[in-house]
């Protein structure tokens, strides 16, 4: 008997082996290419944070200089806030109008085809084409309004720094609410018809099932979709770097703005790592906070089916 | 890290023994000849694009390929924000090319602080006959530690007062002959709803340009020197305060047209206003003449742009003469460059830069030329103007270099970024002159 063990126990292995090796090797690509432009400027980007180097001159190691440097910069806790508000609105203003959007288009079957091409349209522009073209659009003497001769259009848009925000949020929704209301409409399309079916039976209306079926069963889609808001928002560069350059003043320069004009126009090249590091401990954070509110990825939302 | 700085400077010092080899083969060999048998280096050259400049910057290339088949020299433009941040990751990276194309002053002292252009002083006193076709005054701003480290080309840029004569007519003012009077046409243009000034001000040296001129008919050119010079607390002259406080009652009267925050100078929207008719002035460089010629139809042509030198406010006591500006544009030499393709830059320097088709090409451009004894060329169209920036380039007691040419990098951010709070008052005159002290000498 024990003679037999052995083999069976050797044979079992190697599939098991097998089994994972196969997995490692198709997780290599994505690996590597983390590595390689993720980990390694990441890592070298750290190391830079404790230099002093103006970008083009030797680099030279000096401890904590740049992050106290940078730290005591009271420009750092204005491009903090400006990036929450940046997020904190923008996620306001995206959510409600995706998940409408994806409900309604889930259910809308005629035109889904057509509707779902042509809401992917403004993903497909970039965000430096959308922020020209805006700009000259919402420009006060030569845009639109001045141009069709609507006075209420003429406003100062990206003068007034309460204005040039809600600019750019809703530049930012235009872009990328199409995008959330897809991955929605996939979400909504997902649940099983029987639910729906089973509360009609119990009588419920549109708005109930809306509230007691629809949004309970796309909570993870909203987590996933509001990680991708959050955390995309911290990267916005473009969009407001050609749209304002974080003016009115500094009204829009978020942290990613903050760290470019650290590093490229004041060649403090030491300073703007250490608001990279923060940047990426920021988004690692949110991200994290966003996965803990998700609850336990293993608790069924389908139970009692 | 200490290590690559290691290598770094050592790399500097190779290249620096090759630099200094090439200059001794050039003494050797008595002029600028091309070494190995007329197969000289090739050499690249960046520099910017658009109008009015590159077809000239162009030009001078093609002739010298032309004449020189076997050391070809290529050229890249690129535009004048992307430029900026281009050729700084280049040399960063060691990618630069061999000749770098730049403003002088503080920039030029980053770079050869770290070590990255060639010292053109012996060549320029081994090679008198150009440095002396190039005005005097221009080699300011190419100067570090008594040393050149650039050859001054193409124009010389003074800052001036545009203004719109159509639309002086049409309220029946006169141009301003003092800073009073400028005060007077504010509400008198605004009536008409006509903006009194055109400004960039998303550019924010657009609006630096401003306080350079307030400053200087305040108090004349030594506070600004005095700050250049490493001063401490320069900022703190009673003179800038009460600049600052001008600048910010020039905004709270509506001087500048509506929307100035978001209006950028490298689309020359703000050109546009005053040849559209929206604006009737504009503080600008001279090079705005050349745009605007292209651009705005027959604007220019019927004589509908009229420029003087910044008015005097009364009671200043700067010279009413002073003028601010770009000195020249400066050509540098990588030290990175091999000594072929340094030579080879050289040479470039020594023709192409300096013959009479370059100066009478960046006459056509409508700009005033570095090179000596261009005034006969000024002949057509542009002539009066062309003879009034001359004028008032040579007349200048002072013709100080921008700020934040003139300044490092490092201070020249924290300068620009408080001069976009300051317009848009967002930070007091009190706040500026502490933030601006704390970066004096940086």
């Amino acid at each position: 008997m024990t003679a037999l063990a052995p083999p069976a126990a050797r044979v079992k292995a190697p599939t098991a082996r097998g089994g994972r090796s196969g997995v490692t090797w198709m997780a290599l690509p994505a690996l590597l290419m983390f590595l390689a432009f993720g980990l390694v400027p990441l890592i070298g980007v750290l190391l830079l944070s404790f230099t002093t180097w103006d970008g083009i001159g030797p680099i030279t190691p000096s401890g904590l200089t740049s992050w106290r440097n940078a730290l005591s910069d009271r420009e750092l806790p204005h491009a903090l806030w400006v990036t929450f508000e940046i997020m904190a609105i923008s996620w306001l203003v995206q959510t409600p109008i995706s998940i409408l959007i994806g409900t309604f288009m889930a259910a809308f079957k005629r035109y889904r085809g057509f509707l779902a091409v042509l809401y992917f349209i403004p993903l497909l522009l970039s965000s430096a084409a959308i922020s020209i073209t805006f700009k000259a659009l919402i420009d006060p003497n030569f845009g639109i309004g001045s141009g069709l001769g609507v006075d209420w259009l003429k406003q100062n848009w990206l003068g007034e720094p309460k204005l040039a925000m809600g600019v750019l949020v809703f530049i930012v929704s235009w872009q990328y609410i199409p995008f959330h209301s897809l991955i929605y409409q996939g979400a909504v399309r997902q649940i099983p018809a029987s639910l729906y079916e089973a509360s009609k039976i119990d009588g419920a209306g549109g708005m109930r099932q809306f509230f007691s079926i629809t949004l309970p069963q796309i909570k993870y889609t909203i987590i996933t979709s509001s990680t991708l808001m959050v955390v995309g928002s911290l990267t916005f560069f473009d969009l407001i770097y050609v749209l304002t350059g974080g003016g009115p003043g500094d009204s829009t320069r978020a942290l990613a703005l903050e760290m470019y004009q650290k590093g490229f126009m004041a060649n403090l090249m030491g300073p703007a790592s250490a608001i990279a590091m923060i940047l990426v401990l920021v988004g690692v954070i949110l991200a994290q906070i966003l996965r803990r509110l998700g609850g336990r990825g293993d608790e069924s939302q389908l139970e009692g089916m | 890290m200490s290590n690559s700085a290691l290598s770094r400077r050592r790399f500097l010092g190779l290249a620096a023994g090759a630099a200094g080899a090439a200059t001794l083969a050039a003494c050797g060999s008595s002029g600028p000849s091309s070494s190995g048998g007329g197969g000289g280096a090739a050499a690249s050259y960046w520099s910017l694009s658009g109008p009015p400049g590159q077809p000239y910057r162009q030009a001078a290339i093609d002739r010298f390929n032309k004449a020189n088949p076997g050391s070809k020299i290529t050229a890249t433009f690129y535009q004048n924000d992307a430029y900026k941040q281009k050729i700084k990751t280049a040399l960063g990276a060691g990618q630069g090319p061999t000749m770098i194309w730049g403003w002088g002053g503080g920039g030029l002292k980053a770079y050869v602080d770290a070590g990255q252009v060639v010292d053109l002083t012996d060549w320029f006193s081994q090679n008198a006959a150009v440095k002396d076709k190039i005005l005097p005054s221009s080699f300011g701003a190419a100067t570090v530690n008594g040393k050149i480290y650039a050859m001054p080309i193409e124009t010389v840029q003074p800052i001036v007062l545009f203004y719109n004569k159509k639309l002086f007519d049409q309220v029946g003012v006169q141009p301003p002959q003092s800073y009073g009077d400028i005060l007077d046409l504010i509400p008198k243009f605004n009536a008409k709803g006509i903006a009194p000034f055109s400004l960039a001000g998303q550019s924010r040296w657009t609006n630096m340009m401003w306080l350079e001129f307030m400053l200087d008919r305040n108090a004349g050119s030594d506070v600004f020197n005095n700050v250049f010079a490493g001063k401490p607390n320069s900022w703190s002259d009673p003179a800038v305060l009460d600049m600052l406080t001008k600048v910010q009652d020039l905004v709270k009267k509506n001087a500048f047209i509506k929307g100035f925050e978001s209006i950028t100078a490298d689309s020359n929207a703000d050109q546009a206003l005053l040849y559209t008719g929206k604006a009737a002035m504009m503080v600008h460089g001279s090079w705005s003449y050349g745009i605007q010629v292209a651009q705005g139809g027959d604007f220019v042509k019927s004589g509908g742009l009229g420029w003087m030198n910044f008015p005097p406010i009364d009671g200043g006591k700067g010279d009413p003469s002073n003028t601010v500006g770009n000195p020249g544009q400066y050509l540098s030499i990588s030290s990175k460059a091999s000594s072929g393709a340094q030579d080879t830059a050289k040479k470039f320097f020594g023709t192409s830069l300096v013959d009479d088709t370059e100066k009478s090409g960046w006459v056509k451009s409508g700009g005033v030329p570095v090179l000596k004894d261009s005034d006969s060329l000024f002949t057509g169209d542009d002539a009066q103007f062309l003879k009034d920036m001359s004028s008032i380039a040579s007349k200048a007691k002072v013709f100080a270099q921008s700020w934040d040419q003139a300044l490092s990098p490092t201070a020249a951010e924290t300068l620009l970024d408080n001069i976009a709070k300051l317009f848009q008052l967002q930070v007091s005159p009190q706040q500026w002159v502490d933030a601006l002290n704390g970066v004096i000498g940086k």
